[in-house]
């Protein structure tokens, strides 16, 4: 009959009212600033940049200034210049380092692009979501001091993929050490062979001590 | 009887009147009158003023829950400094008024709308004793003095300058008229029971319990029924409220006449529409549920105004619900619904409550014959023409989603 439809929604929409009192399930809104809801691991917004040591943040950047960020960003918010020195990074090599590394997040339009091109690992994406200002250019144009962050806090964020990286970037680290030693080993076998060659009666050959093997990579950061 | 006369005179039931006594007392005696009326005005101003403030609160709160959220509860302890907030808000708004629009009509449209809808609260009995202006023809001049909102509505489409806020004030004054007559329509029956258009006659006529248990309320007859539900659904219309609230349809136009106005005035017409809808729903109850009538005999002792009150509140909760429920209707079917249901239901009405004015004296088991007729003269048209409202209307079928 006409108008039944009417009681039926009039039937909903006041079992709604009394069961948002009683019931927590209906009543799902959490009171954000007071109350917060745990953010999604996969949750991301604005790239940071990783260094190892908290303590030292300028001095353990993964990033070596090689700008391919800075190319592939689509709306060209990355600033990078490189250095004119070069740096031991956390491996022990020496490499370049960003002078100026400015992001401006009024522009970032947090595709995460400029994470996927990374080969060291050094871009990352972050989780602060609340950073609203009085003020409109300087405040929203974050430079190296702003966007370091230590490896630790990638742990804490992002728990399985920072795992994933650290583990990814210490097997790097073992092969591209135990390739040196091998090239080393070749290098004193064949150095032991000519010797050999050149004297026949020598003594035999002497395991060549290995160069100081870096520090362990430090995945917890110190923090 | 006696007990409902004792508590007639009870203390309780004078309070209001004691108090504005002690108040003028002091004054001679035409300066006594004076004062007197100017008290009752500031009261109801005061009231409405207040209802109006809550009613927002409430509004919102209750909106919340049925949409499974807290609603406001940022503003004081659980949100209820809330209208506070929205009056200081309103107040510090800008208020622009548009280069080519007409200064004095734009500034004239709100004070003439407010002033118009404040005008029918003069007649309602809001207590046995508390009715500030007694006429004889109180029903008439409530109606004439609503229907002269339209043309404040009109005012404010026209002082605009801007041809979207005309159109929208036409299709306003459309809506508001086609709804009128089923809004006028609807009360005759009670006008026929009561034989007055006095609103403390209508409210004495429904006095007294039948078997001691069953009000005498002209909602508890078929076509004081039908009466009832017409009336809501109209004053639904005519107060702008959801789901007729297509004048100023927020989510679809830029408030329709109201694209010109900002600040306070903007909210000058927020507050007429809620007084609108206060002063309906309070004639609503004076017609229909019995004024300021106690529904029981014993309840008689609480005072007549806190019975009022409480009528008045339900009325206006269900105003809220109706408006947490129901989507927006289009014009077209707006207009149809009024013309091609409304209408020839409440015209038919008449008839019925010819019909149970004059079977009133019928004796015994007649009564149950004129119960059978007079159900059937309320069903029967209702059933078909829904028939022929909903004809051609099926459930709509998603092909594709």
């Amino acid at each position: 009959m006409l108008g039944s439809g009417l009681l039926q929604g009039l039937a909903v929409t006041a079992k709604n009212f009394v069961g948002s009192f009683h019931d927590p399930a209906r009543l799902t809104t959490t009171e954000y600033p007071e109350v917060r809801t745990k953010l999604p691991e996969n949750y991301r917004n604005f790239p940071f940049l990783v260094s190892e040591n908290a303590e030292d943040p300028m001095g353990t950047l993964r990033c070596v200034a090689c700008q391919i960020c800075e190319k592939e960003c689509p709306p060209q918010c990355i600033l990078i210049e490189k250095s004119k020195d070069k740096k031991p990074d956390a491996a022990g090599k020496l490499q370049l380092y960003p002078a100026v590394f400015d992001i401006d997040i009024s522009v970032c339009m947090s595709c995460q692009i400029c994470v996927e091109v990374c080969p060291f690992d050094a871009i990352k994406m972050d989780q602060v979501f609340e950073i609203a200002t009085g003020e409109r250019f300087n405040a929203l144009l974050l430079d190296r001091h702003g966007l370091a962050k230590p490896n630790s806090y990638y742990h804490q964020i992002h728990p399985a993929e920072a795992a994933e990286v650290d583990a990814r970037l210490a097997a790097e680290r073992q092969a591209a050490e135990e390739k040196a030693r091998a090239a080393a080993a070749a290098k004193t076998a064949a150095a032991a062979a000519k010797a050999v060659a050149a004297a026949a009666p020598a003594a035999p050959p002497v395991p060549p001590p290995s160069a100081a093997p870096p520090g362990p990579p430090n995945p917890g950061g110190s923090a | 009887m006696s007990l409902s006369w004792a508590a007639g005179d009870s203390v309780l039931e004078r309070a209001p009147l004691i108090v504005r006594d002690a108040l003028t007392r002091a004054l001679p005696e035409p300066w006594r009158w004076l004062a007197n009326s100017l008290l009752a005005i500031l009261v109801i101003i005061g009231l409405a003023g207040g209802l109006f403030a809550g009613l927002t609160l409430v509004e919102r709160k209750l909106l919340g829950r049925v949409q499974n959220r807290p609603g406001p509860n940022r503003a004081g302890p659980g949100g209820i400094f809330q209208p506070i907030a929205d009056g200081i808000k309103m107040l510090t708004k800008e208020d622009i008024v548009p280069r080519a629009a007409d200064r004095v009509l734009h500034f004239a449209a709100p004070v003439v709308l407010l002033a118009f809808s404040i005008l029918p609260f003069a007649v309602i009995p809001y207590g046995r004793r508390l009715v500030p202006v007694e006429l004889d023809a109180g029903v008439l001049y409530f109606f004439a003095a609503g229907a002269a909102t339209e043309l404040a509505v009109f005012m404010a489409g026209w002082a605009g300058h801007n041809k979207y806020s005309l159109l929208a004030a036409m299709r306003s004054l459309a809506q508001l008229i086609s709804y009128e007559l089923p809004l006028l329509l609807s009360f005759v029956p009670v006008i026929l029971f009561a034989g007055t258009l006095s609103t403390t006659g209508i409210v004495a006529a429904q006095a007294g319990w039948k078997w001691g248990w069953i009000p005498h309320w002209h909602v508890f007859s078929p076509a004081g029924f039908a009466g009832f539900v017409i009336f809501m659904i109209a004053a639904l219309a005519e107060s702008n409220r959801s789901p007729f609230d297509l004048p100023e349809a927020e989510s679809e136009l830029i408030a329709g006449h109201l694209t010109e106005y900002s600040g306070f005035k903007y909210a000058l017409f927020f507050m007429a529409e809620y007084f609108g809808m206060i002063a309906l729903s309070a004639m609503a109850v004076t017609l229909f549920l019995g004024g300021w009538q106690a529904p029981l005999p014993f309840l008689a002792v609480i005072p007549s105004y806190v019975w009022f009150a409480a009528k008045l509140g339900g009325l206006l909760l269900g105003f809220l619900w109706i408006r947490a429920t129901f989507p927006r209707l289009r014009l077209d079917q707006l207009m149809r619904f009024a013309w091609k249901f409304l209408v020839p239901l409440a015209l038919l009405n008449l008839g019925t409550a010819a019909f149970w004015a004059a079977t009133f004296e019928w004796p015994g088991a007649l009564q149950l014959v004129r119960w059978a007729l007079a159900v059937g003269l309320v069903v029967g048209p209702f059933v078909l023409l829904g028939r022929r409202l909903g004809a051609g209307y099926a459930p709509r079928t998603y092909r594709y989603a």
